[in-house]
């Protein structure tokens, strides 16, 4: 336990019962965020598949650019740590892929499908039921994916800043100025 | 309660017809400033389709104990409920308040969009609806995340694998959606 508590970082809450709570209460606010964001509903979500809506491009550019800023400051303060999921070429992109064509059948990701069901988007309980058989399926195939797909390409944790060999701020402040020139260009191609 | 709940939805503008309530840059600016107390506090990144992985888990478990437990994937994530799963059910809790406060409540099984193009028949939708579930289960937990979990959270730490990820829903999406829309 106090091993585990050293690991973490200084904010942490290590109460576990409380941990649900936060989880629920980050959930609430999250949710009511993509609702009132728009990109709870189907002709937006489908919509920038089409390249007829950006709504989730704005939703999301800015979520980066504000969170990215955030969490490599508090990170340089020590008092958050980053959580990376491995960089596996094959597996990232096949998946990417296939996660990209059930998108545009559900319409609905698995946050976003949370969220339409909550506004009331029944057919996301389609969404919802498939997400648990398929992860099922996944599971089934999860021994011969670790052993034949995940070696392939296998890099680990690895940032940009790492794979480019440069320091971490300037490689932040190009990606910070590169959303911004995104964000910037679809309000001025809007008017 | 059920009055002001028909009142509501009578009188609401219908979400299908309008986009977002808020400014979307502003809502994106704050999911931002969320991560960072997901960081902060519970040492966690936003994501939602590991969620429907543990429930997946559970419910195997329930009905086939032995043969789920012997599954690669939940040896690694044990079938429980967890901070994500509390979050994804907090999700739902937080666009029914968003959407009950916008006069967006609706109770639909089929979306406009979808029935001007394939008609409003509920089991095709459905149909459809369950495949892409279990097609984004499949590949999210293949890339390792969803349009949450890379897409935001990884994209913001500047992670190589949520960034090769997101291009990949980018390209899947579009192309399946181009062919099912653009006729």
């Amino acid at each position: 336990m106090s091993e585990a508590q050293q690991d973490m970082p200084p904010l942490t809450d290590t109460n576990k019962t409380r941990q649900l709570l936060w989880g629920l209460l980050f959930g609430i606010i999250f949710g009511f965020l993509l609702q009132k964001g728009g990109v709870a509903k189907y002709h937006v979500l489908i919509g920038v598949l089409l390249l007829r809506d950006f709504t989730v491009i704005k939703v999301m550019l800015s979520a980066i650019l504000v969170g990215m800023i955030g969490i490599f400051a508090l990170q340089r303060a020590g008092m958050v740590k980053l959580h990376l999921k491995p960089t596996r070429y094959l597996a990232n992109s096949v998946g990417g892929i296939i996660f990209g064509i059930g998108f545009a059948l559900a319409a609905y990701c698995p946050g976003t499908g949370a969220a339409a069901l909550g506004q009331g988007n029944l057919d996301a309980l389609g969404v919802v039921a498939g997400m648990i058989i398929g992860s099922f399926l996944f599971a089934e195939m999860s021994g011969w994916i670790g052993r034949n797909v995940n070696p392939i390409g296998e890099r680990g944790e690895l940032t940009w800043p790492q794979l480019l060999h440069l320091p971490t701020l300037p490689v932040t402040i190009a990606f910070a100025t590169i959303i911004l020139s995104v964000l910037i260009s679809l309000k001025v191609a809007e008017r | 309660m059920s009055s002001s709940t028909w009142i509501l939805l009578a009188a609401t503008g219908d979400p299908e017809q309008t986009g977002a309530a808020w400014s979307p840059y502003l809502v994106g600016a704050l999911i931002g400033v969320l991560s960072w107390f997901t960081f902060l506090i519970s040492n966690k990144p936003l994501g939602a389709s590991s969620a429907y992985a543990r429930v997946s888990g559970m419910i195997g478990k329930a009905i086939a104990p032995r043969h789920t437990m012997s599954l690669k994937y939940f040896q690694d994530n044990k079938p429980k409920v967890d901070w994500e799963v509390m979050l994804v059910v907090g999700v739902i809790v937080g666009a029914v308040i968003a959407a009950w406060t916008g006069n967006e409540l609706v109770a639909r099984w089929v979306p406009p969009m979808w029935e001007e193009r394939f008609g409003g028949a509920i089991a095709p939708r459905l149909i459809v609806a369950f495949v892409g579930g279990a097609l984004m289960a499949v590949g999210a937990r293949l890339a390792g995340g969803c349009t949450s979990g890379h897409g935001i959270s990884g994209a913001m730490q500047l992670s190589v694998s949520s960034w090769i990820a997101l291009i990949g829903f980018f390209v899947g999406g579009m192309i399946t959606a181009m062919l099912l829309f653009n006729t």
